[in-house]
């Protein structure tokens, strides 16, 4: 991979969140590059998913200083739907339900909303269901996971497999994974592991934010950062998330 | 799944929120306005009815007379004066009768194809339609279709005066004999001024080969509607029915008092759909129609009723289709939506009268309440105490979409009998931010998410729909909670 | 007929009841009995009063309670005990900061605390019995726990009724006031023989965190009405939690309504009616969600055999501005008997969106399928029927949150399978 040559995709500059008017996020720096894969780790309470809801839009935070460029824009002055069709994913900690909303039905909405923003054609029920097979097949992923109202009495782990297929289906040039990895067994996490990998590419872009450093010996991260107390404290290689394995979170928190 | 896209859509093209609320511009022959036994004999007389009806009509006007307005239902308006309004108005070019399709006025095909009713039968054989239609414009019914065809099978479908005139002893058997003449003020009402409605009968052992429709169109001002429909469905068949309902855009409130009266024999089946778009009136709650209506059905041995509706018109609903299970191992079944947005008032729902053995019901409703609207759910279940191994299941949601609206669910549960079992479930909750932000994150905009959230959480009761009244009724999902979000 | 307002207001004089004279007493009466006489008794046609059939206060003169005679064969060792709605004594030294004081003398002293708020949580709109009380305003209890006083082990306080020459109608109104972070775990018991009305209404005041466990045994005399209205007031963070068990009383009417009155109050309202014969036993409810962020549970269970009736009718309202309400009820019957019944009326009615709130209610017989389970291991029908009975009050006990209590209630109700 040309790591050197990556054009930066996002950029986090010096970003400051609050919620109900308590600091969670204190000045963070992150600069991700087309086609890498970063990490963020860090402790319970370190402001990890804080920062995934903030990228993706979600109400109840206040950015009290610091901005976010994605793709050279300003993302945080975006609506969480055309941050979507811009190419932004997130893969939520915990998936919500929608009782009645046939799987297959959301899908094609989805997909069809973003190929709309992208000027594409929109694909008809023929289409769509041709390119959704082919991406339950790829993600081994049962059709009658589909047909079911979205993720409506799914179990942990068919709730995470619904947000991988979906991230396939909406090919998305950020990808970032909350916590993806918690609450999965080794078999469930090869399955949402292979997907990332299958879409990894020079012009698709991850951020893996995660409590374990089980999630990156499958999915390998070109950088590692260490989120705590709403900073990162640490960025390095690979070998970080070991170092954290061995050594626990304990010594960084303090350094924080 | 297409039909959630065709939602979509129709949410986006639709402009204004009302799309039904243009006038036809036709000329018309009205009773003066007021109530008194004279408008009962001028509406007995314009319809040629004999005497026996006429009497029947006088009896319960004078009993009407005696009876108050009910006031329990969580509706609040202005009184009605039943004098302003004229209890009988009729397209003129349909006073002599059309006697085939050819004949109707050209202004009234181009109405009801304007509202996508096809009236004209070779159109809907070239459609994907397969639907008789009776279309009652105003007090009368201007066109049936498909007369010819149902008579083959023995089946009767007509408009209820032509009931009167051509299967009397049919209409004298069956008229009131579900909802009496004295049954309550609106009903009362309905008996003594009703202009016209549908009729059907369904002989022993015919199941009816196309869906049966009455299509309602309030279009001069200052009338009401009192449309009785009858619908007898005979031994061993099965007959499913559709009503729809519009009504122009005007600033008074017009009252529309109908009865239904369904008529299950034994092993028999009838499956009624409504959806429900009279004009609601505007944001400030000016205008609008009184939906005051009375649907009752009888079930003998081993018959079922199964009511549907999707109720998103109208200023004030009050509406309780209801089932009297007589008959052992009869089943009612009560599917309903209801969604109310800016001023609107809906208090309905259903009452199952459990008295043969082994009775059944089943009741879904779902109610959403948007903008400044109130949305009342009133249902009623009773088990006689002879009605050994009698269940209901009663399931209602509530839904609602801003803090300045209101839900209400007030069920009355009654058990007489040991053996029998009855379980109720309701909840009530706001629509969840984590839902709309979810689907927000797939890249489909508010209001879009929203209309999607709602139609899962009615989806339960639109399933019960006929294909292509399933699809018009997302739609009005749709619509009906326009400028709801943001 | 029920309708008038009957001998019930006209039994006697109220010149001789306590404080008497006294403006703010005396118009409180007054006020009460002009309530009365406009609703009089309700009837079926009243809403609120549908399913419960008042005939038998109808007939025969009232007489308001005289002092029993012999009080010597009444052995009880509760902190306080009412006979026909009289104060007759207080047992035992109190805890430290809980004072216990008959009502007759509380208003004689005219005590501040009575004097404010006396009749400020009872409202006297629409409510037939509590005008009535208020009319007839004389004597009941008062209790006061002062700021965070905890007492652990329960107050118990006897309620008897004791049959007159003519039948007897009393009017025992009891005023509770927990004061800040206090908390009180409190058994009332009703007894009684005869053929009487006994009409009490409490009102209940829990300031800032305290705690109210309010328990109530209601074994009236088969031959009398009891409607017992309990009133309370919920402040912030505190906490009110109230369980009836009813087995006695040809009419036995239960009406509670809470008002959580500021954010984070909570309520629990629990009960078994346990009914046979021809009783009529009635739950109603009003819960009033006002402020933000409170909580409400209810759960009810009725067991009716013979020609025994029950109704519940329980209604959460949630007002406009009260977001984050949790409120849950459910109700569930056991039909013993082919001649039982039993009326239901769950309601919701809601002004705010921020809510989750939901009812459920089931009616049934005993399950036909666990009974054959039993029998198939060797139980015989009877005990099968037992077993299952047991256990489905054990439902409803279980929710009793005080040990010694829930053991108390317990054996109570289970005791009602044997009796007569």
């Amino acid at each position: 991979m040309e790591k050197n040559a990556a054009m930066t995709l996002l950029s986090v500059e010096n970003l400051r969140v609050a919620v109900e008017g308590e600091e969670i996020l204190k000045g963070i720096n992150l600069s991700i590059g087309t086609g890498e894969v970063h990490a963020i780790m860090g402790p319970n309470g370190s402001g990890k998913s804080t920062l995934s809801h903030v990228l993706a839009g979600r109400d109840g935070y206040q950015v009290t200083e610091g901005r976010v460029l994605y793709k050279g824009e300003d993302l945080l002055a975006m609506e969480p739907e055309e941050r979507a069709q811009a190419g932004l994913f997130l893969a939520f900690q915990y998936p919500v339900e929608i009782p009645g909303v046939p799987t297959v039905s959301f899908l094609k909405h989805a997909m069809n909303s973003v190929r709309k923003a992208k000027g594409l054609n929109t694909l008809d029920a023929f289409e769509f269901k041709k390119i959704m097979d082919a991406r339950l097949a790829d993600l081994q992923i049962d059709n009658s996971m589909v047909r079911r109202p979205l993720n409506a009495g799914f179990s942990g782990g068919e709730k995470k497999r619904m947000e991988i297929l979906q991230m396939a289906l909406l090919e998305p040039e950020l990808t970032i994974l909350d916590e993806t990895d918690s609450g999965l067994d080794i078999d469930a996490l090869k399955v949402v592991a292979d997907g990332v990998n299958a879409m990894r590419s020079p012009d698709r872009t991850t951020l893996v934010i995660t409590h374990y450093q089980r999630l990156l010996n499958h999915i390998v991260p070109d950088r590692v950062h260490v989120l705590a107390g709403g900073r990162i404290v640490r960025s390095g290689d690979p070998s970080l998330a070991l170092e954290l394995e061995e050594s626990g979170y304990g010594d960084m928190v303090t350094a924080a | 799944m297409a039909i959630v896209q065709e939602t979509i859509d129709t949410v986006r093209e639709a402009t204004g929120a009302y799309k039904h609320g243009f006038v036809t511009d036709i000329e018309t022959e009205r009773a003066p306005e007021g109530l008194s036994e004279d408008t009962i004999r001028f509406i007995s007389a314009k319809k040629e009815e004999p005497d026996w009806l006429l009497q029947w009509r006088l009896k319960a006007y004078r009993h009407w007379l005696t009876m108050k307005e009910p006031v329990w239902a969580k509706v609040g308006y202005a009184p009605i004066d039943y004098q302003a309004s004229s209890y009988y108005a009729a397209p003129k070019s349909a006073a002599d009768g059309p006697t085939s399709l050819d004949e109707i006025d050209p202004e009234l095909l181009e109405t009801y194809a304007k509202l996508g009713i096809p009236l004209k039968e070779q159109e809907v054989l070239s459609g994907v339609r397969n639907v008789a239609v009776d279309a009652v414009f105003d007090s009368v019914s201007v066109a049936t279709t498909f007369r010819e065809r149902l008579e083959k099978d023995g089946i009767l479908f007509c408009s209820i005066s032509d009931a009167v005139r051509e299967h009397p002893e049919l209409v004298r058997k069956y008229l009131g004999s579900v909802v009496p003449a004295t049954d309550n003020f609106f009903a009362t009402l309905n008996s003594a001024v009703f202009t016209d409605g549908s009729f059907c009968y369904i002989p022993p052992g015919t199941r009816c080969p196309m869906e049966l429709s009455t299509y309602f169109r309030i279009n001069a001002s200052q009338t009401g509607q009192f449309e009785r429909t009858l619908v007898i469905a005979d031994k061993g068949s099965y007959v499913s029915y559709l009503e729809g309902c519009t009504a122009p855009q005007r600033d008074e409130n017009q009252l529309h008092a109908a009865v239904v009266e369904l008529v299950a024999l034994d092993d028999a089946e009838i499956k009624y759909s409504t959806v429900q778009n009279w004009y609601p009136g505007d944001e400030e709650g000016r205008g609008g129609i009184y939906n005051f209506v009375t649907k009752r059905g009888l079930c003998e041995k081993r018959a079922r009723i199964s009511w549907t509706q999707v109720e998103t018109g109208s200023a004030i609903t009050w509406k309780y289709p209801s089932c009297v299970l007589k008959g052992d191992d009869s089943v009612g079944e009560f599917y309903s939506v209801a969604i109310t947005n800016n001023r609107q008032q809906a208090d309905t729902g259903t009452k199952m009268l459990h008295v043969g053995k082994n009775t059944r019901s089943r009741v879904i409703a779902k109610g959403v309440s948007a903008g400044h609207s109130q949305s009342t759910y009133r249902g009623r279940i009773r088990i006689n105490p002879m009605a050994h191994g009698s269940r209901n299941y009663t399931q209602c949601d509530s839904l609602l979409i801003g803090d300045e609206c209101a839900a209400h669910t007030v069920p009355y549960i009654e058990a007489r009998n040991q053996s029998a079992q009855v379980e109720h479930e309701a909840t009530t909750s706001k629509v969840s931010e984590d839902q709309i932000f979810y689907c927000r994150q797939r890249g489909i905009p508010e209001e879009e998410a929203l209309t999607l959230i709602i139609n899962g959480f009615c989806r339960e009761v639109l399933q019960e729909l006929p294909m292509e009244f399933a699809v018009e009724a997302q739609k009005l999902v749709g619509i009906s909670l326009e400028g709801s979000v943001g | 007929m029920a309708g008038e307002p009957t001998g019930l207001l006209h039994a006697g004089g109220t010149a001789s009841l306590p404080g008497a004279g006294n403006t703010w007493i005396d118009s409180l009466r007054e006020a009460g009995a002009r309530r009365f006489t406009g609703l009089g008794l309700p009837t079926r046609k009243v809403e609120d009063w549908k399913y419960t059939d008042l005939r038998a206060l109808s007939g025969s003169a009232w007489d308001l309670p005289v002092e029993p005679a012999d009080l010597a064969n009444i052995e009880d060792d509760a902190s306080a005990v009412l006979i026909n709605g009289c104060w007759m004594r207080g047992h035992r030294p109190l805890p430290d900061g809980v004072e216990l004081v008959s009502l007759a003398r509380a208003i004689e002293d005219g005590d501040d605390v009575v004097r404010h708020h006396l009749g400020s949580v009872a409202s006297l709109a629409r409510k037939h019995f509590v005008a009535l009380n208020t009319a007839w305003l004389a004597d009941g209890l008062v209790l006061k726990v002062a700021d965070g006083v905890t007492i652990d082990g329960p107050l118990r306080i006897t309620l008897a009724g004791a049959p007159g020459a003519q039948r007897l109608a009393w009017h025992p109104r009891n005023l509770i006031v927990l004061g800040r972070e206090a908390s009180l775990t409190l058994v009332m018991h009703h007894v009684g023989t005869g053929d009487y009305l006994a009409n009490l209404v409490e009102e209940v005041v829990l300031e800032r965190g305290a705690r109210l466990r309010h328990y109530r045994v209601q074994d009236d005399s088969p031959d009398a009405v009891n409607v017992s209205t309990t009133e309370v007031k919920v402040a912030g963070d505190a906490t009110y939690e109230n369980f009836v068990l009813a087995t006695g009383a040809g009419v036995g009417r239960n009406q509670i309504a809470v008002e959580l009155a500021e954010p984070g109050a909570s309520v629990r309202l629990d009960g078994a009616c346990l009914g046979r014969h021809r009783q009529q036993l009635d739950t109603t409810t009003v819960i009033d969600h006002a402020a933000p962020r409170c909580t409400s549970r209810e759960a009810y269970r009725y067991i009716l055999d013979d020609s025994a009736k029950g109704i519940f009718q329980g209604r959460v309202t949630v007002r406009k501005h009260a977001g984050g309400t949790d409120s849950h009820q459910s109700s569930k019957t056991l039909l013993l008997s082919g001649k039982a019944g039993i009326d239901a009326k769950p309601e919701l009615e809601i002004y705010a969106d921020d809510v989750s709130c939901g009812h459920g209610a089931t009616v049934g017989e005993i399950d036909q399928d666990a009974l054959f389970y039993m029998r198939s291991r060797g139980i015989p029908l009877e005990e099968a029927r037992d077993l299952l009975i047991a256990a489905f009050i054990e439902g409803a006990v279980e929710t009793i949150t005080s040990p010694e209590v829930q053991a108390l209630i317990r054996d109570h109700a289970l005791a009602w399978r044997t009796r007569a």
